[in-house]
């Protein structure tokens, strides 16, 4: 039992190094263990029903050690895409960028450009959170529009047997384990948080909408 | 060990003590963004809709180009691939009228998959599968993977090759919570 733990633990350490990680953890070379590797995101109705929020989180499989010192780059632009009239371009964006310890959100705007490179609207409808450090309390923040902001290391809400999936792959097992061993277990993602009331994003119907990192 | 134990004390202590002048600040007046330097071009280096789709989709020289491929070109540049890969993985989606539970042959459900968005509804539940509603957004505690798992190996009615279409890590490691932030504090 204990050496399959130590192949284990050897074989996820070779994944790390070699495979590429979902759900977006360190899924391609450019960005794998950068300030800019996107990890996840997500997109659900609010506890208030009026709301959705967006998840964005970035820089993943942190150990609480790394956590401690463990920053947003102020040269990483955090950008939220929405897409109102189903054309798969963006109508609407809403931007996070760190600055001294806050995190500033701009938006919900239409950008100036759609497409690979941005400005930031900071003409727009701004909400400004502290960023909580590691061990604090969250610090949460609603501005005179309704929008909801946060920004800090959280858990990361990933669940995956990664490391048995892989080993499907490489041919070194045919079957998951059950019960599985979740790779993501005991490891936090820098948090960016943004819950805004649904009239902004378009009111009614459905929404398209994906994150983008965007590097100066 | 020591001198670290120390260091990361005075970071704590300071960090405490700045928490509480900043609630000071409250009263004050904060920076505006025009006092703060947002100029210049920010150009893509990430990008993510659906869970795991480049992950599992993309060829391994093609993933940073899938990530700075706009979503609505995405589908032109990728949908042949995700397709080779799909049967790849899954060899029944290139029997002819196979399908996934969603209906979808290889091409369709490729053809959703390739252009990387989430969709998500304003009227209502927001999740990516709960039986019920199919995309529909994706909540925190959405087992996306074996949805997504289903969808790969599970056949027409989810009940193809068992010992590939769940993982069995089927929740988070800790409880979201049930208002803002919602994401569980860090370890």
């Amino acid at each position: 039992m204990k050496k399959m733990k130590i192949l284990l633990g050897a074989s996820a350490l070779a994944i790390a190094g070699f495979l590429m990680v979902a759900a977006d953890h360190i899924d391609a070379p450019d960005v794998a263990s950068t300030s800019s590797d996107i990890t996840d995101f997500y997109a659900f109705q609010g506890q208030n029903e009026n709301n959705i929020a967006f998840v964005a989180n970035v820089q993943g499989l942190l150990s609480p050690m790394a956590t401690t010192s463990a920053t947003f780059d102020e040269n990483v632009l955090v950008e939220i895409n929405i897409d109102t009239n189903n054309d798969n371009v963006e109508d609407l964006v809403i931007q996070a960028i760190p600055r001294n310890g806050k995190m500033y959100f701009f938006g919900p705007t239409a950008p100036t450009a759609t497409g690979l490179n941005s400005i930031i609207m900071k003409d727009a409808t701004q909400t400004v959170v502290d960023i909580t450090a590691y061990g604090e309390i969250a610090k949460v923040t609603t501005n005179s529009n309704g929008i909801k902001a946060f920004a800090g290391p959280r858990d990361d809400p990933f669940f995956f047997d990664f490391a048995q999936y892989s080993a499907i792959l490489a041919g070194d097992a045919t079957s998951f384990n059950n019960p599985g061993d979740d790779t993501f277990s005991g490891t936090n993602v820098m948090s960016i948080v943004v819950e805004v009331p649904k009239s902004m994003i378009g009111g009614s119907g459905t929404i398209n909408t994906w994150v983008e990192s965007k590097r100066k | 060990m020591k001198t670290i134990k120390i260091v990361m004390t005075a970071l704590l202590v300071s960090a405490v003590s700045f928490n509480c002048s900043s609630d000071d600040d409250n009263f004050t007046t904060t920076p505006t963004p025009t006092t703060l330097d947002f100029s210049g071009t920010y150009n893509q280096a990430d990008q993510m809709g659906r869970p795991a789709v480049n992950t599992v989709f993309v060829s391994s020289g093609s993933k940073d180009g899938f990530n700075t491929t706009i979503p609505s070109e995405q589908n032109a540049a990728f949908q042949g691939m995700f397709q080779a890969n799909l049967m790849g993985l899954s060899p029944a989606f290139a029997n002819p009228g196979d399908m996934n539970a969603l209906g979808q042959d290889a091409a369709a459900f490729t053809g959703l998959l390739a252009t990387d968005v989430l969709n998500v509804s304003l009227d209502g539940t927001t999740t990516f599968y709960d039986g019920t509603n199919v995309l529909t957004g994706r909540a925190l505690a959405d087992d996306v993977i074996t949805v997504e798992l289903l969808l790969i190996f599970g056949g027409e009615d989810f009940t193809e090759n068992p010992a590939l279409s769940n993982d069995n890590v089927n929740a988070n490691d800790k409880p979201f919570l049930a208002s803002f932030p919602y994401l569980a504090s860090a370890w």
